[in-house]
């Protein structure tokens, strides 16, 4: 609050209530917490956005951001807790925007026509001139000699420019004016200079009372841009402090977890020296009997990886008596689960060509293997021809395991199947992946959590679809997998 | 049924029963069955019966065939049915010529067609990248042009043994019949006890899951579009030497029909659930409550919008079946 | 990105224009008034049923129905919008109403158009039995009129196409309430967060494509003079190849009425084309089929080709 002048008292109060709407915040949380079932997302938060605040907002896989963001642009409502606009009833009336690193236009229009989607009462027979100008003005603003046409479909756009629309509808005026626009990833897919410009327009944007929640894992940029910086972990904030009292080391042991747990679980990996059975163009490398882990910012290509990897030593045409390697999804709905079979069906189908003869399955052997995994690894269920969709998601995780594990393949391909798996079967599934290893089978191993990563026996870090690290005992700890998975470099 | 429920223990209760999708069907098939017996107070029963079968066949064989198409999963569908149809049994009927003695020469000519019409289908899908609904119609257009060519307007008889095979009986069931039981018995081994109709249902279910579970999954698609094909090519066969001869619009009303039989049948229109025995119920329900119509003497308006709203109620029906799991 | 991919209306303007070269140098006598009324003649129907398939085809779904309705139109139009105009105006209007429900009822309930469109194929062909159980009818003096109508310079049907290519194309293209249709075949899912109910644009193209399809029938019948219950059964296939060979996609709302108008023209004169080589018309379907493979076919080359640079 600006002090005023004291001769003039009617001035002073109009002067102080001005500012004090001006300052007065955006959005604030109170204590507000997102529950989803059993799972607490988002643990009783409480934070407030003004008029010139850039919130800078850092924190591992899982730590909540997502859901923090859909708490304060509307599209979740809290389990508990208070959220309020004040001088306004909802988000969109309050002007807070936001920009998703999935794209969310729609690619069959172009770039004015996907203004005018998002813009309702835009009316008259010139409206395409007016989103036009509209979208052209915000993008000149943001990128001064963007280069994009209002009139070129997104679909013809390269990636950047998209992302560089996407970030100037959010800032375009729509009916109301943008206050708070929150940026999920915005310079992922832009080149520095562009980066550089969005930086300076965000900085301009807060100079003029606007706010930003700046969400990116290139902590040059959100030192350079951010005036506050808020960690979140476990779904809750572990530190909330000005950008300067913050060091790039002291962010990223903020949002890692004890070391203790780091180090305990490295001495159980070991170093191998088998033959190498995996080696990929990227530089990904494995041997025989060893735990793969693969580790970074998920959505950073490590799934992208283990899919073109699975797909590219199994063929669309035939499958083999004995398969090369099998694959564990983590997103069990799209990768995994087969949703109209029952639990025994769903753990056989990897192993048919293994209990057929012929073509014809031998429903016994089938039965019996898949009785003997089902005790094996525990799956909760008194009868395996039950619907796979009866069990709950870490059972179901179990099927998957079992239908990997029970067939012969020597490497195993897992893309995060950690998922929604509770804490007793993570580790009876943990010392049968060990007990696997030590026949000599070999696993990748994806996981969003650094805590499984970090038992593995080499760890690949993986950044922007690249490879950015990669460790051996004893450098496996959590704090080098954060470093390599955040750019510690400045921003250019 | 579903290869699940199938496998299941025969539970005698209703509940059990009315979980399997294809009572439904059969329990049409029979309503409509003796309604029609109602009003001739029964008389003519094993008539109406032999008919049923008889015309039934047809339906239930193209029906089969499109039912694995469906069960592919969505956007899978073979629009080139009743092109692959007449043009089998023509090019079939042409090289017989009314020969005695050709029956089989003339089935194999009619298979090969089939062959030959599944994987150009197939290759059009596959190399040309095209959704199977455009590439399976733009080449039904060619298919029958190629009728219409080798047909030029004649209709040449079939052989006399083949017809009097072809509408003949054994033990006092129709052939045609016999020979879309034989082919629903073989196609429900398939899938119910061979990895192969194993890994079509599940690419059906989800064909990214079921190629990252090891299912060749193009292989199973190209052999699904041959099937398709070579069943058509059959019921072509067998319906011009039934009905004395290929005529050109011979496959029209089997467009509709092969997916009609397939959605009251009972099977997923979203893929992974086939239904052999729901299929054939269908296929003698089709023919069933056409006859029952006529007998009460409504037109065939009535028995199209009647067959319309049974389609429509069964996928809402489904609908929000699956919305309440 | 290719400049065929980026200008995708290009591909069916080349195809047309072959063609028509191809006709005019087979058969110069072709390039008259009288020629091009015959080679068009009956386009219009095709046309509108055309773009009637490509409102359903722009919101992601199939329309399997719409030879059968346009069928059944033509019978309302050839009986009662003849006999009692006032019985087969509103019974056109429920029509249209039926279809924009059923628009609304397939994304409310989530079912498969492909299958809903199938049973109401059934639905549409009885009722058209049940009004015209046997070939007859006619058409209205004024409705006669119009088709045939000889405008100076170009044929009716030449006419008539460009107009529809016009009014659909603003309708669609340009207008802001075509852009949000268009939308909802896009990304469906970002109309859901600007606040637009999918449901209600869903029906508005459904109810779209019912306008367009009863037009088609009653363009059928000013032709024709004279209605049967399976007059347009064919329009089904040509309608969704039409679509195709315009330049649409199945998928994400890429559909050009311009394109769909232009497909509708090429698979019509391909049918007549082959009459003008002197090859036999047996081969008239079949040289529907070969153009629409061979379009896709190019599509797809150029494609590739704008992927790869």
């Amino acid at each position: 609050m600006r002090a005023g002048k004291p001769a003039c008292a009617p001035f002073l109060e109009y002067e102080a209530r001005m500012s004090e709407q001006e300052s007065a915040p955006i959005v604030s949380l109170t204590d507000a917490a997102k529950h989803f079932g059993p799972v607490r997302a988002l643990d009783g938060v409480s934070l407030s956005v003004r008029p010139g605040d850039c919130l800078g907002l850092v924190g591992h896989n899982g730590a909540g951001k997502s859901t923090l963001v859909y708490l304060i642009n509307g599209g979740l409502a809290p389990s508990s807790g208070e959220i309020a606009f004040p001088g306004a009833t909802e988000a969109a009336d309050a002007g807070v925007r936001s920009v998703f690193q999935e794209l969310s236009l729609c690619p069959n229009l172009t770039v004015a026509e996907n203004l005018r989607v998002s813009l309702r009462d835009m009316k008259g027979a010139s409206w395409r001139r007016t989103a036009g100008d509209i979208i052209t003005k915000s993008l000149d603003q943001i990128f001064p000699g963007h280069g994009i046409d209002p009139n070129a479909e997104i679909d013809s756009l390269p990636i950047a420019e998209r992302q560089m629309v996407e970030i100037a509808i959010g800032f375009a005026p729509r009916g109301t004016k943008a206050r708070l626009v929150i940026l999920d990833e915005p310079t992922s897919s832009l080149d520095a200079g562009i980066a550089e410009q969005l930086l300076t327009h965000i900085k301009k944007f807060c100079a003029d009372g606007g706010a930003v929640i700046f969400i990116s894992h290139m902590l040059g940029e959100v030192f350079e841009v951010a005036s506050r910086i808020i960690v979140l972990k476990d779904g809750g904030i572990v530190a909330e402090r000005p950008t300067a009292e913050f060091t790039r080391r002291g962010l990223v042991e903020a949002m890692g977890h004890v070391a203790a747990e780091g180090t305990e679980a490295a001495a159980s990996a070991q170093r191998h020296t088998g033959e190498i059975v995996i080696q990929t163009e990227q530089g990904l490398t494995a041997r025989k009997g060893e735990i793969v882990g693969l580790s970074g910012l998920a959505g950073h290509g490590q799934a992208a990886a283990l899919a073109k990897l699975y797909l590219s030593s199994s063929s669309n045409w035939r499958a083999g008596h004995r398969p090369k390697c099998v694959f564990v999804a983590g997103d069990r709905p799209r990768d995994g689960v087969l949703p109209l079979w029952s639990i025994l069906f769903n753990m056989s189908i990897s192993l048919l060509r293994q209990v057929d003869a012929w073509g014809w399955i031998d429903r016994k052997a089938e039965r019996a293997k898949s009785e003997e995994w089902k005790r094996r690894i525990g799956i909760r269920t008194d009868d395996v021809e039950n619907p796979v969709l009866s069990l709950s998601g870490g059972n179901q995780q179990k099927v998957l395991f079992a239908r990997a594990l029970a067939s012969t393949a020597p490497v195993v391909i897992m893309d995060d199947p950690m998922r929604g798996v509770d804490v007793g079967t993570k580790q009876d599934v943990y010392a049968m992946l060990r007990e696997e290893a030590s026949k000599g089978r070999t696993f990748l191993w994806y996981s969003t959590e650094t805590e499984e990563v970090c038992q593995c026996d080499r760890v690949f870090v993986f950044r922007n679809g690249e490879i950015s690290a990669e460790l051996t005992p004893p450098n496996i700890t959590e704090e080098r997998i954060l470093e390599a998975s955040f750019h510690m470099q400045e921003a250019s | 049924m579903s290869a699940q429920s199938a496998s299941r223990k025969s539970g005698s209760s209703l509940a059990a029963l009315s979980s399997r999708p294809w009572i439904w069907s059969w329990t049409a098939a029979a309503l409509a069955f003796s309604a029609t017996l109602w009003l001739t107070s029964g008389r003519g029963a094993g008539e109406l019966a032999y008919a049923a079968l008889s015309f039934g066949a047809f339906a239930a064989i193209v029906g089969l065939g499109q039912m694995l198409v469906i069960t592919l999963g969505p956007g899978n569908i073979d629009l080139s049915v009743p092109a692959t149809m007449t043009l089998a049994a023509t090019l079939a009927l042409r090289a017989m010529g009314t020969e005695p003695g050709t029956a089989f020469y003339g089935l194999a000519i009619a298979l090969a067609t089939g062959l030959g019409v599944g994987m150009a289908n197939y290759a059009l899908i596959f190399l040309l990248r095209l959704p199977p609904i455009i590439a399976t119609l733009a080449a039904s257009l060619i298919y029958q042009s190629i009728a219409i060519w080798s047909n030029r307007g004649l209709r040449i008889k079939p052989p006399e043994g083949l017809a009097d095979f072809s509408t003949g009986r054994f033990l006092h069931i129709p052939n045609v019949a016999w020979i879309a039981l034989g082919l629903a018995i073989l196609l429900w081994i398939l899938l119910e006890r061979m990895t192969w109709g194993r890994w079509l249902l599940a690419t059906g279910q989800n064909l990214r899951a079921a190629r990252l579970a090891g299912v060749p999954v193009e292989a199973v698609r190209a052999a699904t579009y041959i099937t398709v094909a070579l069943f058509a090519s059959l019921a072509g066969f067998l319906l011009a030497s039934f009905s004395g001869g290929a005529a050109l619009n011979m496959g029209a009303e089997y467009l509709l029909m092969s997916i009609a039989v397939v959605v009251i049948g009972g099977c997923s229109v979203a893929g992974g659930d086939s239904n052999v025995p729901g299929v054939w119920g269908a296929a003698l329900f089709m023919f069933l409550v056409v006859s029952m119509l006529n007998s009460y003497g409504t037109g065939a308006g009535v028995r199209l919008v009647l067959t319309g709203s049974i389609i429509i109620a069964i996928v809402i029906a489904a609908s929000t079946r699956r919305s309440k799991q | 990105m290719s400049f065929f991919s980026r200008h995708r209306i290009l591909l069916p303007v080349i195809s047309l224009a072959v063609l028509l070269a191809a006709t005019f140098y087979m058969q110069p006598r072709a390039m008259s008034y009288f020629g091009l009324n015959l080679l068009f003649n009956l386009a219009v129907p095709i046309a509108l049923a055309t773009i009637a398939q490509m409102m359903i085809i722009m919101v992601n779904d199939i329309d399997l129905s719409v030879g059968a309705f346009v069928s059944l139109v033509a019978c309302i139009t050839a009986t009662y919008l003849n006999d009692s105009p006032m019985i087969g105006i509103l019974m056109l209007v429920a029509l249209i109403v039926t279809y924009a429900a059923m628009g609304a009822v397939i994304d409310a309930l989530e079912l498969p158009a492909i299958v809903v469109t199938l049973g109401m194929s059934f639905v549409w062909g009885g009722l058209a039995l049940f009004i015209l159980p046997s070939p007859g009818g006619a058409s209205p003096g004024w409705l006669r009129t119009l088709m045939t109508v000889k405008p100076p310079f170009m044929p009716m049907a030449v006419v008539a196409s460009i107009l529809i290519a016009i009014v659909t194309h603003l309708l669609i293209i340009r207008s802001g309430f075509g852009t949000v249709l268009r939308g909802v075949g896009g990304n469906s899912r970002a109309l859901t967060r600007a606040g637009l109910s999918v449901t209600r644009l869903k029906a508005w193209a459904y109810g779209l494509a019912g306008l367009f399809g009863v037009l088609a029938g009653m363009a059928l019948v000013g032709l024709t003079t004279a209605a049967d219950a399976n007059i347009a059964l064919r329009y089904t296939l040509l309608s969704i190849a039409g679509v195709i060979l315009g330049g649409g996609e199945f998928t994400g709302g890429k559909v050009s009425p311009t394109g769909a108008v232009i497909g509708a023209l090429t698979l019509t004169l391909a049918a007549s084309f082959l009459s003008f080589l002197r090859l036999s018309p047996d081969w008239q379907i079949g040289s529907q089929g070969a153009i629409l493979i061979l379009v896709l076919t190019a599509r797809l080359i150029f494609s590739r080709k704008g992927a790869a640079t």
